[in-house]
């Protein structure tokens, strides 16, 4: 009570927004922080207006001899693409096959805790690397080629899609599992009666996807040495066939791009 | 029929939602639970089949204690119990008939479930049952493509495809309109009775509760307070279950029951009548 008659005889009152950061010290000192680091930073770029304007004049070269693209050695780059194409295409199959236990086992509504943690473990550690270091490692294990393209992309769709199956299964309302054990009905069944008709559509979408992004992806990891077009496209560069390059990334581009509308097609349809 | 002796269960909060609960099911009638929110009505009936594991205490059916039981155990016992949720769970994706012949998972191999195989007799049953809930030539139909009052009803059926001992009744009307509730409590009544099986019914409207029960059991703070008839239920006994909050409101609708004795509505009067015919 006198509190309140307090407050109000205090004539004149003052309002501002809550800081996010109260203590003024610590909010300014942040933003000093902030300047310096910006300027340090941008100071580390070691800009040379030199070296810019002589690779301004040699990408202008570059750009001279690609045109007009040479697709006479046309063989080698069907090669290449079916190659790509089949590494993507092995890859997204087994990697839906290999992430449906991984995924299942991912899902802390469904199994036991340490099952959880382990199944999540690996699915963290394989998604930690980025697809051109799991190349390389296994460029150096099996030697140039597309196997070593293609596990890597396994590894990369195995770890994507049973994250989003698990995450799918976890967002499930937990009733309708709750409904379907009331019934007497064991795990498997449980799979089978309510988990795969209610994840499947997601399941299939992100596969799709996984599929589109594998066709993008298997271009890339050639050039480490895993196979397909990618590994054709890195040795027409070091041999300064740029007219070739060319060729190779129009026809990666019109790939993509073809994926892309499959793959938009396919997961339209799934809805 | 049914036995629980001193059920106990603290949540791993610390919340005590069951305290020493026991009562025994020995007639093929249906029993509503009534009580506040948090009183530990749904812990009651989901312990009963095991969906929340109980603390402590004893859930004996037919003499079994379902407290003790192993996984497999458990499936066998569940398979005799047949559970209505409030937000009816079914496996939106599946069909009705799908939803429907679910009931029957416990009874059927692993291959005949992901292959949707179901013996001939039970394909029967699940029309019958359909026809009987009034749903004919919705099998088809997706059940996310039914209303509310359609989707308890295919709860209701695939509960009884069950063929239960036991009905484990978990606010059946709490999301529907309360024409529908009627509709749904009448239908879960008339069925219970027809096939002799009793049904626990957590419910949250007294006065549905009362126009619909053989028995009465009161819940409050996890723990018994009352258990006796439809006309047992006075304003005391309310004010016992419900506390001095509810108090008001609660009461009216009592005293209205009891002024109204000879003037029921007509709505009320054909409920009374059709529950007990």
């Amino acid at each position: 009570m006198t509190s309140r008659t307090k407050t109000q005889d205090a004539a004149p009152r003052e309002w501002h927004t809550i800081k996010l950061i109260e203590n003024p010290y610590l909010r300014y000192g942040l933003v000093i922080v902030a300047v310096v680091y910006l300027f340090w930073s941008v100071g580390s770029l070691d800009f040379n207006w030199h070296r810019m304007s002589s690779g301004l004049t040699r990408a202008a070269n570059m750009l001279a001899r690609m045109v007009p693209p040479d697709f006479t050695r046309w063989e080698l780059l069907i090669k290449g693409i079916v190659e790509s194409l089949q590494m993507a295409f092995a890859a997204s199959f087994f990697g839906m096959i290999l992430a449906i236990p991984l995924g299942l086992c991912g899902a802390s509504n469904l199994v036991p805790r340490p099952v959880y943690l382990a199944a999540r473990t690996i699915i963290v550690l394989s998604r930690t690397f980025h697809e051109i270091i799991i190349a390389i490692f296994f460029v150096k294990i099996f030697g140039f080629g597309p196997l070593a393209g293609v596990l890597t992309l396994i590894v990369a769709s195995t770890s994507f899609i049973s994250k989003m199956l698990a995450e799918d299964i976890e967002n499930m309302p937990p009733g309708q599992l709750e409904a379907v054990r009331a019934t007497g009905a064991s795990f498997p069944k449980l799979l089978v009666y309510c988990i795969s008709p209610q994840a499947l559509p997601r399941y299939l979408g992100v596969s799709i996807y996984r599929l589109d992004a594998n066709i993008r992806h298997s271009t890339v990891v050639g050039i480490v040495g895993a196979g397909g077009i990618g590994q054709v496209l890195a040795a027409t560069f070091s041999r300064y066939d740029y007219d070739f390059s060319l060729a190779i990334l129009i026809v990666i581009v019109s790939i993509v791009f073809l994926g892309e509308i499959f793959s938009n097609w396919v997961r339209s349809g799934l809805r | 029929m049914l036995t629980i002796q001193d059920l106990t269960k603290v949540y791993p909060t610390g919340a005590k939602a069951l305290n020493g609960v026991s009562f025994r099911v020995d007639e093929p009638k249906v029993i509503t639970i009534i009580g506040p929110s948090g009183a530990g009505k749904s812990t009651l009936i989901r312990c009963i089949n095991r969906l929340v594991e109980p603390t402590s205490g004893k859930i004996l059916l037919d003499g079994t204690d379902i407290a003790g039981l192993s996984s497999r155990g458990l499936r066998k016992a569940r398979r005799r119990m047949g559970m209505i949720f409030q937000e009816y769970n079914l496996v939106e994706r599946l069909t009705v008939m799908e939803n429907v012949l679910s009931g029957r998972l416990g009874y059927i191999g692993f291959w005949r479930a992901y292959r949707r195989k179901f013996p001939p007799e039970d394909v029967t049953a699940a029309f019958k049952l359909l026809d009987r809930v009034g749903l004919e030539g919705y099998q088809n139909t997706r059940a996310d493509a039914i209303s509310g009052g359609q989707r308890q009803r295919v709860g209701i059926a695939r509960a009884l495809m069950q063929r239960p001992d036991l009905l484990l009744v978990d606010e059946p009307t709490a999301s529907l309109d309360p024409k529908t509730s009627r509709q749904i409590m009448r239908l879960l009544v008339e069925l219970a009775h027809e096939n002799n099986t009793p049904a626990l019914v957590n419910i949250h409207d007294v006065a549905l509760a009362q126009t619909f029960s053989d028995r009465i059991i009161g819940l409050a703070d996890g723990r018994i307070v009352f258990d006796g008839t439809a006309e047992d239920v006075t304003s005391d006994v309310l004010t016992q279950i419900y506390g001095e909050e509810d108090w008001s409101t609660t009461i009216r609708k009592v005293d209205e029951e009891d002024e109204n004795g000879g003037e029921k509505t007509k709505e009320n009067s054909l409920i009374r009548e059709s529950s007990a015919g």
